[in-house]
């Protein structure tokens, strides 16, 4: 195992560690536009597909490569709208006082 | 892999990257609050948009102009296209389907990093390899579990468990084959080719695995599948040699995971057995079901009795389920509860953690409808107060509201915790035929003597119901 190795698996177990604990926080009101919110989240792959799809001569041929930006990029867009739009309702309501939220 | 970038400029890139795990974070922190959850998914996006700055200096747009503009316009015109056009009803569909791309392009991204190693020419490092076949495997059940969540929730494709025999034996043997093929493809052995059968025996355990779950665990396995995806995009990270895909992938995986967790737990059953579980089974063999009257135990009501016993009652609960998903009544809910209040009628919703077919579904619905937050209660919190409620409504809702699951224990879903509305004073049920739930098993509560059921579309029933309350 290389020290680069060991350095990204720190990385990795620590921002579990962020993750439990940040999304522990998340009242079950909002645990569908969380869903929604990591699932656009892991989009961030779009960045990987990129890296591999745009290059002189893509691996996957120009085909694949279409696809692979194609879903990825769907997966980024699709959604971040998806949970603009459902976090908007919950924002309409002024009506409810702070307690609500957490739970 | 990217060309080649001078020292300086990698530093501003990883910058770049490192700012966008923190946005993700920030954003995921803010989502604690339905105030700040707007900010918080607003500054997610910017780090999103920030890390795809960052990557386009690190591309060869001569070459691949056309791919980029192609695959990322198309994708972006298709996703805010349909996240625009979809209704809030068929939301864990999407979600889904947004879930499966990602998990899919997790894995095509490390097919092409696999190839461009070339391993059946250059010796790769074993951990280089393990990264690319988890990346490979994670993703690709991702994609086609995702797929076949899709089709059920969609419809386009039965609901209920598909189960046949052996099929525990059948998966088992599956992922063996996964086992086996991705250890010779790190041992170097054949590697191409195994690497392929590997990738293959992935995407068919992706839909084999999600055939046999029922429409009711659904929550479970929308959780499961989020929490894939995340981890497929992790591995990808280290495949690359990537922080921010290592950092984001955690942050999802470590959420998906969490809510897979919590809805088990709402279950009261282990991961394993929603997985493999006892819910299919009952299904198969559940055709002798009472067809509407034909017990005549069950008190049928009308839209008067029903709007008179609302009309003149003080407590009265809600209990909405997939149902009022289907029927899209959550907008007719919402009036008939104003034209309660306006009698002067408590009302209250009685949310169990999965009704519905994702996390917080019913939530989401019932915001859309402008019901305050507030006055959505979780299943401990109504609990208690069923036996001083009048009325308890149930809209769609089926085992979350099973008695059997608190006093037959040879029901397959006896343990589980559910939202006691046997104990109110009445229950009316809003159904549109006796037909068992998605578990396929019989409710006893619509047997009860003080339970009523006034049977049609839920949205049809509640817009009666309105009218027939206005009129008192």
């Amino acid at each position: 195992m290389s020290a680069h190795l060991l350095a990204e698996l720190t990385v990795f177990v620590l921002a579990v560690f962020v993750g439990f604990e940040v999304i522990s926080k998340v009242p079950t009101t909002l645990h569908t536009p969380l869903m929604s919110a990591t699932n656009a989240i892991h989009g961030i792959v779009l960045v990987g597909a990129l890296l591999v799809a745009i290059v002189a001569a893509p691996k996957l041929g120009p085909a694949l490569s279409v696809i692979v930006v194609f879903l990825a990029s769907l997966n980024v867009f699709g959604g971040y709208v998806v949970t603009q739009r459902m976090l908007a309702m919950f924002k309409t309501r002024a009506s409810g006082p702070r307690d609500g939220a957490k739970r | 892999m990217p060309a080649e970038i001078t020292g300086a400029n990698q530093i501003a890139i990883d910058a770049a990257y490192l700012v966008t795990g923190i946005a993700f974070i920030l954003g995921l922190r803010f989502l604690s609050n339905p105030k700040t959850a707007r900010l918080g998914n607003t500054i997610s996006m910017a780090g999103m948009a920030l890390a795809l700055i960052a990557t386009g200096f690190q591309l060869d747009f001569g070459a691949a102009w056309w791919i980029l503009a192609v695959g990322l316009g198309g994708g972006a015109a298709v996703g805010i296209y349909s996240a625009r056009a979809v209704k809030m009803t068929a939301m864990p569909q999407m979600v889904a389907l947004f879930n499966g791309a990602g998990g899919g392009a997790a894995a095509m991204v490390a097919t092409a990093e696999f190839l461009r190693e070339n391993p059946g020419l250059n010796p790769v490092s074993w951990d280089q390899s393990l990264a690319v076949v988890l990346s490979t495997i994670i993703g690709a059940i991702s994609f086609t579990g995702s797929i076949v969540a899709f089709l059920k929730l969609q419809e386009l494709m039965t609901g209920r468990p598909i189960t046949y025999p052996a099929q525990q034996v059948v998966n088992g043997a599956i992922a063996l084959a996964i086992v086996v093929a991705a250890g010779m493809t790190i041992a170097n052995v054949d590697a191409v080719p195994a690497y392929f059968v590997a990738l293959a025996a992935a995407a068919l355990l992706g839909i084999l695995f999600v055939l046999p779950i029922g429409g009711a665990d659904m929550p479970v396995i929308i959780s499961l599948l989020n929490s894939f995806t995340g981890l497929a995009a992790a591995m990808t990270g280290f495949v690359l040699g990537n922080n921010v895909l290592i950092i984001s992938g955690a942050l999802v995986g470590a959420s998906g995971t969490l809510l897979t967790m919590l809805m088990s737990k709402a279950m009261n059953r282990s991961i394993a057995n929603v997985l493999f579980g006892a819910f299919g089974k009952v299904s198969t063999d559940a055709g002798p079901t009472q067809g509407s009257g034909g017990s005549g135990t069950v008190r049928e009501a009308t839209v008067d009795d029903v709007a008179t016993m609302l009309a003149y009652a003080k407590h009265v609960v809600i209990v909405p389920g997939y149902g009022m998903a289907v029927a899209q009544a959550q907008h007719s809910v919402r009036e008939l509860a104003d034209q309660l209040e306006k009698k002067g009628v408590e009302v209250k919703y009685a949310i169990h953690p999965v009704a519905g077919r994702m996390p917080g579904h019913m939530n989401v619905l019932l915001a859309e409808a402008n019901v305050p937050y507030p006055a959505l209660c979780d299943m401990e919190d109504i609990n208690p107060e069923f036996p001083r409620t009048d009325v308890a409504l149930v809209i769609g809702a089926n085992d979350v509201t099973n008695p059997a699951a608190r006093n037959v224990p040879s029901s397959p879903i006896y343990g589980m915790p559910i939202l006691d509305v046997d104990k109110a004073h009445n229950v009316v049920v809003l159904k549109r035929s006796m037909k068992p739930g998605f578990a396929g098993i019989d409710n006893p509560l619509y047997e009860l003597p003080n339970t009523m059921m006034l049977f049609g579309d839920a949205k049809a029933s509640i817009d009666n119901l309105i009218g027939a309350v206005k009129a008192l």
